[in-house]
């Protein structure tokens, strides 16, 4: 499979603040990497080496097997988490002012869209990253670089988006997708995971879950389960009327529970809860 | 007590923004509503806090100093420090400013918002200003607490932090109403309310949902011809299915799956717009 876009061992900083530490970051042909982290992870400085929006201090960082350029550039298509259309305009409206602009499929065929005498401004968000997707598509990118492609949108909706991804990956182009949604990452075939400006996890999810384990405590009381772990410096994540509570085991929550009536079961991790224990152990289950 | 609405109907002019609604609220439990953009959340968490009156239907609340409500975006002061956020709207439900505090600090502690008590609300990152929001609305113990989309937006590290806080208050008993358009969420409340224009596709808890999902869900390593592609959506790199009827020799592709919540929400949509094409999104 060809590589489409490389980081090699990059590195960047911002006066004495390391926002990128050696980054290694491959997306290749047919495939789509979910870029993953909580804010300040380094995402988007590492898509804006990508992209060559910003030079590495060090390492390297090519497109289509050259450095990034204004070239490299025309076989991009980007979708900002804002979209960057315009509200005044309808989708096919946009579509030509983008043609024009960027002197691309000038005379291609027009969008579709139910009705195309809306302003996007006048459109539902679904539709609206739809028109988004499709002109960041229309000049056939190798490469795509999505941000939160599918927030604020209903599950077929974005279910509807997603096929729109695949449909291009199929055909051909690579895509690097950024997003806080943990369901979302679950669609990429690869995911890698960024904190503190350096990638700490890679690879696919049942991979990077790998042997995580959780307890889940299925009380007679959840309430006073919860204050009792909560007590022991336990925090417990409610789902339904049980808890869960990742990186413990059923002894530690035995313990803490003292005579609490409740059935302890443990149970591979979710995606959410390892990433959690990744970047931010404290915020998962023992505060000691 | 239970709280929540009955058959609610609400009208902005010509649209239906809610349709014959209803929905029950247990204490100590949360209840998710969940939707894409425009389906009506806001409109009935509107309606169950008294922002709005409905144009028919029954809503069972608490009085309005037992209600605890964070709007969307958090609706924190950007002109006021984290702490005269919290001492405002503590004052405006007659909490003193010391039983503020000390109610306050452990949480602001948990959430790392201790260091930025004096910073303005304008300041804050869109993580922190959530949290603060869903702070502020359960500082004075509400029985009913709603949170409009209290974790959209937000990287997953402040969502757990939000979700502690959102558990805490069901823990204290309150029963807890959230908007939200991550299905992921919804797996985690312990009853939900899909909405879809205005409309209830489906209810209950998760479980039932996708039990009381008909037919069949099938996983497809290709493409399914284009006849069935109203009842097929993409997944990864596989396809999904649905059939209405579990009749094997129709639909000879693909491996049978155990559906799952997301599945259900979809099928539920999938089901609406084959009966009515014209109100797809």
């Amino acid at each position: 499979m060809t590589v489409l876009a490389r980081a090699c061992a990059v590195s960047r900083s911002f006066g004495s603040f390391l926002a990128v530490d050696r980054v290694d970051l491959e997306v290749e042909q047919g495939e789509v990497v979910g870029l993953l982290g909580a804010n300040g992870a380094g995402k988007t400085t590492v898509i804006r080496l990508l992209l060559g929006l910003l030079a590495p201090n060090l390492g390297e960082v090519a497109l289509f097997g050259e450095p990034p350029s204004a070239r490299t550039r025309r076989r991009l298509g980007y979708v900002p988490q804002g979209l960057g259309l315009y509200d005044d305009l309808t989708p096919a409206e946009n579509l030509h002012f983008a043609r024009s602009v960027f002197g691309t499929n000038i005379g291609g065929q027009d969008v579709v869209v139910a009705d195309s005498r809306l302003t996007v401004g006048e459109l539902p968000l679904g539709r609206q990253r739809q028109a988004a997707f499709t002109e960041a598509l229309d000049h056939d990118p190798d490469l795509l670089v999505l941000d939160e492609p599918t927030s604020g949108v209903s599950p077929l909706a974005a279910a509807r988006l997603w096929e729109t991804i695949r449909d291009a990956t199929d055909a051909g182009a690579g895509a690097l997708v950024t997003t806080h949604n943990l369901e979302e990452a679950e669609q990429c075939d690869r995911l890698v995971v960024m904190a503190g400006g350096r990638v700490v996890a890679a690879g696919t999810v049942d991979h990077i879950v790998g042997r995580a384990r959780s307890v889940v405590v299925d009380a007679d009381e959840w309430t006073a389960a919860f204050a009792a772990l909560q007590r022991a410096g336990i925090r417990a994540a409610l789902v339904g009327t049980t808890l869960r509570i990742p990186s413990s085991t059923a002894t530690v929550v035995r313990g803490a529970l003292g005579g609490i009536g409740a059935r302890l079961q443990e149970v591979p991790a979710t995606l959410e809860e390892r990433f959690l224990e990744l970047v931010a152990p404290s915020a998962g289950g023992s505060d000691t | 007590m239970s709280w929540g609405v009955s058959e609610v109907g609400v009208r902005f002019g010509r649209v239906r923004a809610l349709d014959g609604v209803s929905m029950d609220v247990a204490d100590g439990q949360v209840t998710a509503v969940v939707g894409g953009d425009g389906s009506g959340k806001s409109t009935l968490l509107h309606v169950i806090v008294g922002l709005l009156d409905a144009n028919v239907g029954e809503v069972r609340r608490p009085p309005p100093h037992q209600v605890g409500y964070s709007a969307a975006g958090s609706g924190i002061y950007p002109d006021l420090s984290v702490e005269e956020n919290l001492l405002f709207s503590a004052a405006a439900y007659g909490l003193s400013p010391a039983d503020a505090r000390a109610r306050a600090e452990p949480f602001l502690d948990r959430m790392d918002l201790t260091g930025a008590r004096h910073r303005l609300g304008g300041q804050l990152s869109g993580g922190m200003r959530q949290k603060l929001g869903v702070v502020r609305a359960m500082l004075h113990r509400p029985a009913l607490l709603v949170l409009d989309e209290p974790t959209t937006g937000i990287d997953p590290v402040s969502r757990a932090d939000a979700w502690w806080l959102i558990s805490l208050a069901a823990a204290e008993g309150a029963a807890v109403v959230l908007a939200t358009t991550y299905v992921e969420e919804a797996q985690r409340a312990a009853s939900v309310l899909l909405l879809e224009n205005g409309r209830v596709l489906a209810s209950g808890p998760p479980a039932d949902i996708v039990e009381g999902l008909p037919g069949e869900v099938r996983s497809l390593s290709s493409r399914p011809p284009a006849g069935e592609a109203a009842r097929s959506w993409r997944r990864g790199r596989s396809w999904r299915l649905w059939s209405p009827e579990r009749e094997p020799s129709q639909v000879d592709e693909g491996e049978p799956v155990v559906p799952d919540l997301n599945d259900a929400v979809v099928v539920a949509s999938l089901r609406r717009d084959l009966a009515e094409p014209s109100g797809a999104e």
